[in-house]
Formats: structure tokens, sequence, C-alpha cells
């Protein structure tokens, strides 16, 4: 008869914003131009927070995008834009 | 998605973005030694990973790795295990990962390499860029360079490769090989670092690409079965006098004088010869 | 079946039996003997065992805490300099809650070098939440190594199993071997396996860290009540936490753990021919500690030590904090062997009130 013991201090559970909202670390925003857009999805395979989305468009979910400008500088078609921020 | 949204990197974090090539493993199961990917990965009772992870001590990886790989197959269960493992991981368990490669223990390791002991504050490690400025080596490091990935490929296992961040298709086509393959499996990826380096977050993959493209970081793959040494085309189209650039565009390195980037141009023919010779054999 | 075995290989028979899934150990004087017996069953098909050739204790641990992690049956085996070579790893299986079992060959710990015995290596467990046996006979060797693992399984703690280094891991006695099945590994708290939705051991502040330690120390403290009933339910029973040797009138108490107790036995015999009323309590388990069998003790007491902490000897200090008014004799290190006229003379001068408060002796054999 095996003791039951607690384990919870072992164990974390997968959240979405482990960090906190992460979106408040910006001081510049990624701005797209859809009309420049090619739907590459470049900026989906380099961007590090997993924020973009992109299926007909280019969606960012800036509740989490750091604003690194990582998607603006390798953007192969000069579509996307860091945009100053005041918060 | 690997790595959830809202995790604790900084901006423009090369770890962040390799590690989107777990997602092309069958059943990965990631080993996690302290470094910036351990607080990456969350902290309790948070986990910013969707693969199981498991956090394990420091010398630790690539023995615990071969251990969880061998107790599932015991049980009958089929899993890639990965020991993700920084250049600080390498230097503190170098012994084991040299004895983890002799006996080709069925385990990948991708070590991340941000060149430096980035998550204590920039300490220099053993692939610390030649003279790079860091807290342990404030004038410039004076030690030579590791080159694991080639000490690695010398223990004859089945494969080895180095990758960069700045070419992921070419990291997830080594790492989708490596998955296919059984033994030991060791991947080795330049992670240029915004703040550890100096450099702007924005410019992460710009810098990841002035490495290769100024053979700062070579990328090329071992084959173990053939035993076979082959260096990437990108690699062969890259110009050596692209180096200044490269170098002075990073506040740890933008103190070198002409005289020092010419030596470290001569060091780096050196390993460029060395592996044109391993790839002719 | 009776077999002649030396320590170590009686072990090995019982790790035989226990039938772990990963065996990962590196050589070290005087444990070495296990490591060998345990290769050869595995190459000529007696286990069917994982034997993994690592190159050191360090990486031996690693390659067990990761094999128990994935739910499989792990052991080990080592002593001293590779003991605390592999210290870290100690402190976090037993952290992670994972059963294991590792036979430790008690030697002395450095500097100045030395490869023989004494209980100095063993006793740097006592912090981190192990389960820590002493055998005196190859018998309990091969006994406690089956038991050990039945017990690690069910408080989810690791097992240590010591026997001294030489006296009894190459002495060869007669051992039974018992028709004894370790039972299937039952469910673990968890398991991580590439369907686990969890991370394991992250960062942790605060709060947790004392959930976890006291949960762990409570954990310890039920060990006791396994360790009895799986000590009665055995063919053979030794006494539980501790083994009472003539003490049912005793005036004079020794208290000792270890290979060292069978000569010690031999002199409580001869004095009790001469009328002393002396008994032993061999302590079988440091942890979890035998608080209450020691506060049972009516008599005067004298702890013989084979390990120190600063002027006093380990289990000197772990048994004064239940009697204040022991005698401790340190003693017996580094392959310094003492016979039954040394514990005869110990013994003697503890009845006519001759031993100091901690006396370190240096007459031996």
């Amino acid at each position: 008869m095996p003791l039951e013991i607690r384990i919870d201090y072992l164990i974390s559970k997968q959240k979405v914003g482990a960090a906190g909202r992460t979106g408040l670390w910006r001081t510049s925003k990624p701005i797209v131009d859809k009309e420049a857009c090619k739907i590459c999805n470049v900026c989906t395979l380099y961007c590090p927070e997993n924020v973009i989305e992109v299926d007909d468009e280019v969606t960012i979910d800036y509740e989490y995008c750091k604003g690194c400008g990582i998607c603006s500088s390798v953007c192969i078609s000069n579509a996307i834009k860091m945009v100053e921020e005041v918060v | 998605m690997i790595l959830l949204k809202g995790n604790a990197s900084c901006q423009g974090c090369p770890h962040s973005i390799a590690f989107k090539v777990l997602e092309y493993l069958e059943n990965p199961i990631v080993l996690m030694p302290a470094g910036c990917s351990t607080v990456i990965a969350g902290l309790h009772p948070n986990s910013s990973l969707t693969i199981p992870c498991v956090h394990v001590p420091f010398p630790s990886t690539p023995a615990v790795s071969y251990g969880l790989s061998a107790g599932l197959k015991r049980r009958g269960i089929k899993a890639n295990v990965v020991a993700w493992m920084g250049d600080g991981s390498v230097d503190i368990s170098y012994s084991l990962l040299s004895g983890s490669a002799l006996r080709n223990d069925d385990i990948i390791v991708i070590v991340v390499d941000n060149e430096a002991y980035m998550n204590t504050g920039v300490q220099s490690s053993g692939t610390t860029f030649w003279k790079a400025r860091t807290t342990t080596s404030p004038k410039g490091k004076k030690e030579e360079r590791r080159n694991v990935a080639l000490q690695m490929a010398l223990h004859k296992v089945p494969y080895v490769a180095t990758a960069s961040v700045g070419y992921m298709r070419d990291f997830i086509k080594k790492v989708k090989k490596a998955g296919e393959i059984e033994g030991f499996r060791y991947i080795h990826v330049h992670c240029p670092c915004p703040p550890g380096w100096g450099f702007e977050s924005s410019k992460t993959i710009e810098m990841a690409r002035m490495a290769v493209q100024s053979k700062a970081w070579i990328l090329w793959e071992y084959d173990g079965y053939k035993g076979k040494f082959k260096i990437s085309k990108i690699s062969k189209r890259a110009k050596i006098n692209a180096l200044k650039e490269y170098l002075l565009s990073q506040a740890r390195l933008k103190h070198l004088s002409d005289e020092d980037i010419e030596e470290i141009e001569r060091k780096i023919e050196e390993e460029w010869k060395l592996l044109e010779h391993l790839e002719k054999l | 079946m009776k077999k002649l075995l030396t320590g170590n290989h009686a072990v090995a028979e019982a790790v035989k039996i226990a039938k772990p899934g990963i065996i990962a150990a590196y050589p070290i004087t005087p444990q070495t003997s296990i490591v060998e017996k345990l290769a050869e069953m595995v190459e000529n098909g007696e286990l069917d065992a994982e034997f993994v050739r690592v190159e050191s204790e360090y990486t031996a641990l690693s390659v067990i805490l990761g094999a128990i992690t994935a739910g499989a049956r792990g052991f080990t085996a080592t002593s001293s300099q590779g003991l605390l070579y592999m210290y870290e790893i100690c402190w976090w299986v037993a952290g992670s809650r994972l059963p294991m079992v590792m036979a430790i060959a008690t030697r002395s710990l450095g500097a100045p070098w030395n490869i023989h015995g004494d209980h100095q290596d063993i006793m740097v467990l006592r912090d981190a939440g192990w389960i820590i046996g002493m055998v005196e006979s190859a018998q309990e060797a091969f006994d406690l190594t089956l038991q050990g693992f039945k017990i690690s399984e069910e408080v989810h703690l690791p097992f240590a199993l010591g026997l001294d280094g030489f006296q009894l891991t190459h002495t060869a006695e007669v051992v039974e071997i018992r028709d004894y099945k370790v039972p299937k590994r039952k469910p673990l708290p968890y398991v991580v396996e590439p369907i686990s939705d969890f991370a394991l051991n992250a960062v942790t502040f605060g709060i947790p860290k004392l959930i976890a330690r006291h949960e762990q120390a409570k954990d310890l403290e039920k060990a006791k009540e396994i360790i009895k009933r799986v000590d009665k339910e055995f063919p053979v029973s030794y006494g539980g936490l501790v083994e009472e040797y003539k003490l049912e009138d005793a005036e004079y108490i020794v208290v000792m753990s270890g290979g060292w107790c069978g000569d010690a036995k031999d002199a409580i015999d001869i004095l009790r021919n001469k009328g002393i009323q002396i008994g032993m309590l061999r302590l079988r388990f440091i942890r979890p500690f035998p608080t209450k069998e020691i506060g049972r003790l009516d008599g005067k007491i004298l702890v013989v030590d084979r390990s120190n902490s600063d002027y006093r000897g380990v289990l000197g200090l772990e048994v004064s904090t239940v009697r204040h008014d022991i005698k401790n004799v340190v003693t017996g290190f580094g392959g310094m062997e003492l016979d039954t006229e040394d514990f005869v003379k110990i013994f003697t001068k503890f009845v006519n009130n001759e031993i100091k408060d901690v006396e370190w002796w240096y007459d031996s054999a």
C-alpha cells in the first residue's frame, strides 16, 4: 500500500502569459501594411514570441508582442513597420 | 507551437526562435539544465512549453537524457529525448557529453550557443568569441575557443551539424533528419544574444546571418554512417571580408583593433581549412 | 538455497531478484565486485536489464535519475569519494520523490586518502531525505536490498543500504537465497512520457519549497511503520528499525550500527558471562531515526561511532537529541578494525565509568 503523497510542488502546468502581459514591455509596435504583405510567412517563422498568425492575412497578438522588431527586420516585402508607442 | 506567448525571454531572444524546431520531432521530451532556456521554459507553477519538460541538475543533462530515453524504451514507449543545452551547460558537462557520445546514447543534443554564460549575467564560456568582452573578461577573452561540434563528430557518432537561427529552414531540415536517426545526434545552433552581445533586439536574425556570411560561424554536417563531412553551400558562398562589419556592430567586440581583426581572420581561415580537409576525406 | 557469498555478491544476487530495468554504476573500491557481478549477470542473460557503462559516479546516478523519472526501476552502488561526486544528484532524486536502491560500501573519506572501511561516507546522506539502512551481515545485506526496493516504492523516497567496506563487502558468509518476489511496480505519483502535459522541477520560489521539504520529512517519518511492516512480512524478521540484543534487563546499553556489531555482540556475551547486565541496541536505520526506540532505553548508554561530525561522533550527536547523558566512543576509522577483545576493553571501561563524555579510542588489535 504505497503512501499517497503530494507532488504539486514538483509539477508545473502550461500557461499562456506565464511571465505576465509581455505586451507591456513594448516601446514600439509592429504595424503590418496588408497591401504590401505577400503572406509569405517569414515573419511567423522568425517571430520569437509566436504572436503572429497568418491565414489569409497577418494578425499580431499585441497582448503579448514584446516589440522586438524582428518581424520588421526579416519581412522581405518591407510590409512591417515599427511604430513608436506612447503608453 | 512549442513556446507559449507571454514567456520570460528577452525581446529578440534567439532561444525562443530556436524552440520552434522541436515541433518537427515526433514524441519530443525536452531536458532542461540551468540557463536562459530554463527561465524561458517557465517558473513554477507555470510552464511556457507545450511539450513535457524535465528540469535537471546543471552538469547532468546528457546522462539524465539517456536515462530517460533508456527507461522509456524498457517500458516500450517511443520518444525523441532532447537535451536542450546552452554553451554554459556544455562547459560544465563536457565529460558527460563525451561519455554520452562514446556510448552512442540514443538522444538528440541541441546546443543553443549564445557564446557566454548569459543567464548569470554574461560571463565568459568555452565558446565565447575570441577577444570578446564579458563580465569575467572585461578587457576581452584571452583563451582559445572550443569547437564542440567538431569534437563531437570526432567521436564518430551518427549525426552532427552546426546551424543558425538566421537560417531556420536549414535548422529545421537538420532537426527533421536527426529525428529519423537513432543514436547520439548533436546539433550546435548559433544564437546571437541582443543584451549579451550589445545590439538592438530587432537585429538578431541579421547578426546570425552576418556571422554565417563572414565565416565567423560555419554551417556543416557530419554523416556518421558514411563518415563524411559536408560544408553547406551557404557557408561556401561566405566572404571573410564581411567579418569586420559583423564584429564591429556588437558592443562586446567593437573595441577590436585592426590587428585583432586580422588575428581573428587567421583563426577563422585555419578552422575553414581544417573543415575543407575533413570534407575531402 | 544456500550459497557462500561475499557481502557484495549477496547484494548483487538480491538485485537480480528485484529485476531493475536500468543499472548504472561506476567502479570504486570496495564496491567494485557488485558492479562486476551485475555486468556478468546481464551479459549471460541471467538478468534482463540494461547495464550502462558510465564514465563517473555523477553520470551513474544521473542516468538512474532519468530512468526512474521515466518509470523504470533503477539500481546503483558506490562508496566514499564516488558518493560525494554524485551527492548533488542524491538530493535531486530524493527531492523529486523518486524510488531507487543504492548500495554503499561504507568507506572512509579523504583527506588523508584511504580506501578502507568506516561509516563517514554514508552519513553525508542524513539531510538529503534518503532512507538509510545499515546491515551487520551478508545475509542482512541480501535481505535488506530486496526490502529496500519495496520500501522505497511505497514511501516514494530513495533507499541507501550501507555495508561495511571490506569487512562485509569482501568477507564471504553463508547466505540463504530467499524465494521472495519483489512486487511489481505500483503506479507512481507521476511519470514523464511524451504524452505528459507538465514541466517537472521548474525553478520554484518560496512556500512550495517549504511544502516540499516538510512533506518529505513527514513521509520519512511514515516510513517507520512501512519498514516495520515489511520486516515482519519477510521470511525472517530483524526487528524493524532496530535490533535489540540482550536488552531486556540491561543496565548498560551499547548503541551501534553496521558490520562491527557482530564482534561487539560477542563482547557483550563475554561480559554477560561475567554477570554484567549489558546489551546492545543495533540501529538498522539511521534515517528515519529510531527516536522512540532510543527514548525507551532504560539504563546507561554508550554510543560507539565509526564516523564523526566535529569533536562528537555522528551517532553520538543523533542519540543525544533523545538522551543527553550518553557516553560516546569514536574509533575504527580508515579500516582500523576492532575485534571482540577491543570491544571487551571498551565496554568494561564503560561499565566501570571510566569513559570520558566523548572518547576517541586508539587501542586496536
